[in-house]
C-alpha cells in the first residue's frame, strides 16, 4: 500500500467545466421525453441563478440542487452518468491532467478525487483517470430511489481537510507526505491539511495564498 | 638575455596577477545587478582574466575543416548515408554567459551539418536540446539560438528540449563497471549517428559530460551529482582531478561503445563585453577617462532601476565572443584539443594560495539566463563555480575565509525555480549537511508531481536541481573556514546559509582579517571574464 496519496479537486482543477454543468445535465436528462422539453426549459433559466448560488455559496447551492435527483432511480442516474461523463466531462478535461495523475502515480502517490459532486457523477471520471479512490458526496437512496437529500457530512470547503484527514488515518497514510491540488481559494483547508500542496490554475485568491506559502503554482492546459 | 619570445610568455602571465600598491586605483566589482568601486588593502593581489585570445578567421571554414579532419573518426560525409536516423544534440542555454552575439556558434555548426546531411540523403533529422535536468528552453531562447531558418524547418515536431521525464522517452544502457546507470534520450539512443554540438565555456563541460549528462535523466545522474563525489572532486575544471567527471567518463564510455557520437566542440575566447561595457575586460590602472565615465553612468543608471529592470537591460546585452578553436570527431581526442585551447586563454599561474579570498558575483550564473540569481545560485556561484576554477589546488589556503560580493536578496523565480524555494525556506533551517538532505529528501524533491510537471510542461528547473546546486558547493564548504558576503542587504539569507554578513567590502575584509591574523594574505580573482588560476 503506498504511504501517500495525491488528492485532486475535480472542478476546475482536473476538467475546465464546473458542477454547473454536471446538475444541468442531470436536470435536462431526468423522466420522461415530455417532460426533457419542459424541464431544459426551466433549467436553462435557472442556470444563471446556479450559477449566482454557487459562487456565493457552493454548500447551499449543493443542498438545493439535490432536490432535482429525488424520485430517480439508482440505476438511471448511473445511466445518465455515463452518458454526462461522455458528453460533459471528457471533453472538458485539461490535455495535461493524465499527465499529473500518472507523474503522481510513479511518485509513488494513491490517487484520490475529492469533490463536492455526488459520488456516481464522478466514478466513471475516476475510472477513465485510473483514479484508486473517491472521497465525494453520497446521495441516499431509500428502495433504490434517490431521496434528494445527501449523507452527511457535505464534501465542501473546509469539510474536505476533514475528509482527506480521516481517509489518511483509515488507510494509514501519512498526511505529511500526501499531496493535494486545487484550483480554488475555497479548498484553502484542503490545501492546508496536506504536506504537499498545489495550486493548480488557481484564482486570484488561490494563487496569492500559493505565493506567501511558496505553494507551486501549475498552469494546467 | 633571454630570447623576446620568452620575455614576452613572462610577461604575459605576470600581467595578469597585479599586486595593489598605495597608488592602485580602485577594483571595479562586480556585486549583482550593480557594482562597487572599492580600494583595496595594500598587497592584495588581484588576478584579472587573460586577454581574448584571437579568434579563428573563418568560423565556418573552421567547422568545415573541423568535421573533415576529425580526431579519431572518419570524416562526417563518410559517416553520413541515405535513409539514416541522425540526431544531433546541442548544448542548451546554460553555456556562454552571457548567451553570444547571433549568429550563435551553434547556428553556425548545424547550417553546415544539416546541409551536408541533406546532401548525403538523411531525412529523418532531430535537434534535441541536452538541457538534461535543466529547465526547457523557450520558443523564443531556441529560435535565437539555431536561426529563424533551421528554427521554422523543425520546431516543434524535430527541435525540441529533452525530456528526462518521460517515461517512455529513456532508454537504459548497460550499467558502468561502477554499477552507475547509464540511460539517454531514446531518439538519440535509436540514431545511427549523433552530432553532438558543444559550447567549451568553461573546461569542466564538453567530452564524456556532454551526452553522460545532457541527454540522460536523474536515475543516471545522481550516480554523480552527489555530495560524496563533489567531496572526493578538487577541480571540476580539470578533468584530471575530478571525481565527477570521471564518473561521467565511465557513463560516457559505455555511451560511445553503444552509440555513434561524432563531437563537434569549440572553444570561446574571453571576449565577453563589448560596446558600451568593453571596459569591464580591462584592469582599472588602463581605464581612459571615457571608460570612467562611461563606468560612472552606467553604475548610476542601475542604481536608478528596479533590481528587475538592472536584471533586463544586464541580460539584453549579449557577448562578443570569438569562437579559437573547433575540434570534431570521437569524445576524448577531440575533447583533449578543446582543453588545451580552453586553458589557453583561461588559466593564470600564480604564486601559493591566499588565506583570504574576494569572489565578486555577477548577475548570472549557468542557472539564471533571463532569471533571477537566487540565494542558492549565490552559493553555486561562489563556493561551486568561482571556488573550483582551479586546476587541482584552489586559490583559497584549507580553513581561510571567502568573502562574496552579492545583495544576497531573497528573490526566486517561481517559473524558472520553484523547487529551490521550497529547499531554501523548508530545509536549509532544518539542515545544512548535504549528506542529510540527500538522504532525507532528495527522492521527494525528484519524484515531487508538481515538479515533474513543471519541468516537463513549463520553463522550470527539476525538482531535484536546487540539490544539486548545494551539492556543487560542497567541495568549497568543507575546504573553507568561514564565508562572509559583503553588502548582503539582509540578515537572514546568509544565516540560512551558514555565513556572516557584512555592510561594505573593507567590513568583511576586517572581519577576515580577524578570522586569520593581521598579516593575512588577500588575492581577488577578478572575474568576469573567466579566469582559471594554476596555484604553484
Amino acid at each position: 500500500m503506498s504511504a501517500k496519496a495525491a488528492f485532486f479537486d475535480v472542478d476546475g482543477t482536473l476538467v475546465k467545466t464546473n458542477v454547473v454543468h454536471v446538475y444541468a445535465y442531470y436536470a435536462m436528462n431526468r423522466g420522461s421525453v415530455l417532460g426533457i422539453a419542459g424541464r431544459t426549459l426551466s433549467t436553462a433559466l435557472s442556470v444563471p441563478l446556479f450559477g449566482v448560488m454557487d459562487a456565493l455559496d457552493r454548500k447551499t447551492f449543493n443542498e438545493f440542487f439535490y432536490r432535482y435527483y429525488a424520485g430517480l432511480s439508482e440505476d438511471r442516474l448511473v445511466t445518465i452518468a455515463e452518458d454526462m461523463f461522455e458528453d460533459v466531462l471528457q471533453p472538458a478535461l485539461f490535455e495535461q491532467t493524465q499527465d499529473l495523475i500518472d507523474q503522481a502515480r510513479r511518485s509513488g502517490c494513491k490517487i484520490v478525487l475529492v469533490t463536492g459532486a455526488l459520488d456516481f457523477t464522478m466514478r466513471p471520471l475516476a475510472r477513465h483517470l485510473g483514479a484508486d479512490d473517491m472521497i465525494a458526496n453520497k446521495m441516499q437512496f431509500v428502495g433504490g430511489k434517490a431521496t434528494g437529500k445527501v449523507i452527511p457530512p457535505i464534501i465542501e470547503g473546509a469539510n474536505k481537510a476533514n475528509a482527506i484527514r480521516a481517509y489518511c488515518t483509515k488507510e494509514g497514510l501519512s498526511l505529511d507526505k500526501c499531496h493535494g491540488y486545487s484550483d480554488s481559494a475555497s479548498d484553502y483547508a484542503m490545501l492546508a491539511v496536506v504536506g504537499r500542496p498545489t495550486a493548480v490554475n488557481p484564482d486570484l485568491r488561490l494563487r496569492s495564498i500559493a505565493r506567501a506559502y511558496n505553494w507551486p503554482i501549475l498552469d494546467l492546459k | 638575455m633571454r630570447p623576446f619570445k620568452t620575455l614576452q610568455k613572462l610577461y604575459d602571465e605576470e600581467s595578469q596577477v597585479v599586486i595593489t600598491e598605495k597608488g592602485s586605483p580602485p577594483r571595479v566589482l562586480f556585486h549583482g545587478e550593480n557594482f562597487l568601486q572599492e580600494d583595496l588593502p595594500v598587497g592584495t593581489r588581484v588576478i584579472f582574466p587573460r586577454p581574448p585570445l584571437a579568434g579563428v578567421p573563418n568560423v565556418k571554414a573552421a567547422i568545415r575543416y573541423a568535421i573533415n579532419h576529425p580526431e579519431g573518426m572518419e570524416p562526417l560525409h563518410a559517416l553520413l548515408k541515405p535513409g539514416m536516423r541522425l540526431t544531433c544534440v546541442i548544448d542548451d542555454i546554460s553555456v556562454p554567459l552571457p548567451p553570444m552575439v547571433t549568429p550563435d556558434v551553434r547556428q553556425t555548426i548545424l547550417e553546415i551539418v544539416l546541409e551536408l546531411a541533406a546532401d548525403s540523403g538523411v531525412d529523418d533529422v532531430h535537434l534535441v536540446i541536452a538541457n538534461a535536468l535543466h529547465r526547457r528552453m523557450t520558443e523564443g531562447e531556441m529560435k535565437r539560438m539555431v536561426g529563424e531558418k533551421i528554427f521554422d524547418a523543425y520546431y516543434p515536431d524535430r527541435y525540441y528540449n529533452h525530456d528526462a521525464e518521460d517515461p517512455d522517452g529513456m532508454v537504459a544502457l548497460e550499467r558502468t563497471s561502477h554499477g552507475e546507470e547509464v540511460s539517454v534520450n531514446r531518439r538519440v539512443a535509436e540514431s545511427d549517428l549523433i552530432v553532438y554540438v558543444n559550447v567549451n565555456f568553461v573546461p569542466m563541460n564538453g567530452g564524456h559530460k556532454s551526452m553522460g549528462t545532457g541527454v540522460s535523466n536523474y536515475a543516471s545522474l545522481r550516480h554523480h551529482h552527489n555530495p560524496k563525489t563533489i567531496r572526493a572532486s578538487d577541480s571540476y575544471m580539470e578533468p584530471k582531478t575530478s571525481a565527477l567527471y570521471k564518473s561521467n567518463e565511465r557513463i560516457g564510455r559505455n555511451i560511445d561503445k553503444h552509440l555513434k557520437v561524432f563531437h563537434i566542440e569549440t572553444a570561446l575566447n574571453n571576449r565577453m563585453f563589448g560596446g558600451p561595457t568593453d571596459f569591464l575586460a580591462k584592469k582599472e590602472e588602463d581605464y581612459t577617462e571615457g571608460d570612467r565615465l562611461k563606468f560612472q553612468a552606467m553604475r548610476f543608471a542601475l542604481s536608478k532601476l528596479p533590481r528587475a529592470a538592472a536584471r533586463k537591460v544586464l541580460n539584453s546585452v549579449p557577448a562578443p565572443y570569438d569562437v579559437t578553436g573547433v575540434y570534431a570527431g570521437a569524445t576524448e581526442p577531440t575533447h583533449a584539443k578543446t582543453l588545451e585551447t580552453s586553458y589557453k586563454q583561461y588559466v593564470v599561474p600564480v604564486e601559493g594560495q591566499s588565506d583570504i579570498v574576494i569572489f565578486p558575483i555577477p548577475f548570472i550564473s549557468p542557472y539564471s539566463v533571463n532569471s533571477i540569481l537566487n540565494p542558492l545560485l549565490v552559493q553555486v556561484m561562489g563556493l561551486g563555480y568561482f571556488y573550483n576554477l582551479n586546476r587541482g589546488v584552489p586559490l583559497v589556503k584549507k580553513g581561510g575565509v571567502l568573502i562574496l560580493l552579492h545583495p544576497a536578496y531573497d528573490e526566486f523565480d517561481p517559473e524558472h525555480h520553484p523547487s529551490y524555494i521550497e529547499f531554501f525556506h523548508r530545509l536549509l533551517p532544518e539542515t545544512r549537511d548535504s549528506m542529510k538532505l540527500e538522504h532525507k529528501y532528495e527522492r521527494e524533491f525528484a519524484e515531487n508531481p508538481s515538479y515533474v510537471h513543471l519541468y516537463r510542461k513549463g520553463n522550470a528547473y527539476h525538482g531535484v536541481h536546487p540539490f544539486y546546486m548545494w551539492y556543487w558547493g560542497e567541495n568549497g564548504r568543507q575546504h573553507v573556514g568561514k564565508v562572509i558576503v559583503a553588502g548582503a542587504e539582509n540578515n537572514h539569507v546568509p544565516a540560512l546559509m551558514g555565513w556572516e554578513r557584512t555592510d561594505t567590502l573593507t567590513e568583511a575584509i576586517e572581519e577576515a582579517r580577524g578570522f586569520m591574523g593581521r598579516s593575512a594574505t588577500i588575492s581577488l580573482l577578478r572575474i568576469a571574464p573567466t579566469v582559471m588560476v594554476d596555484v604553484k
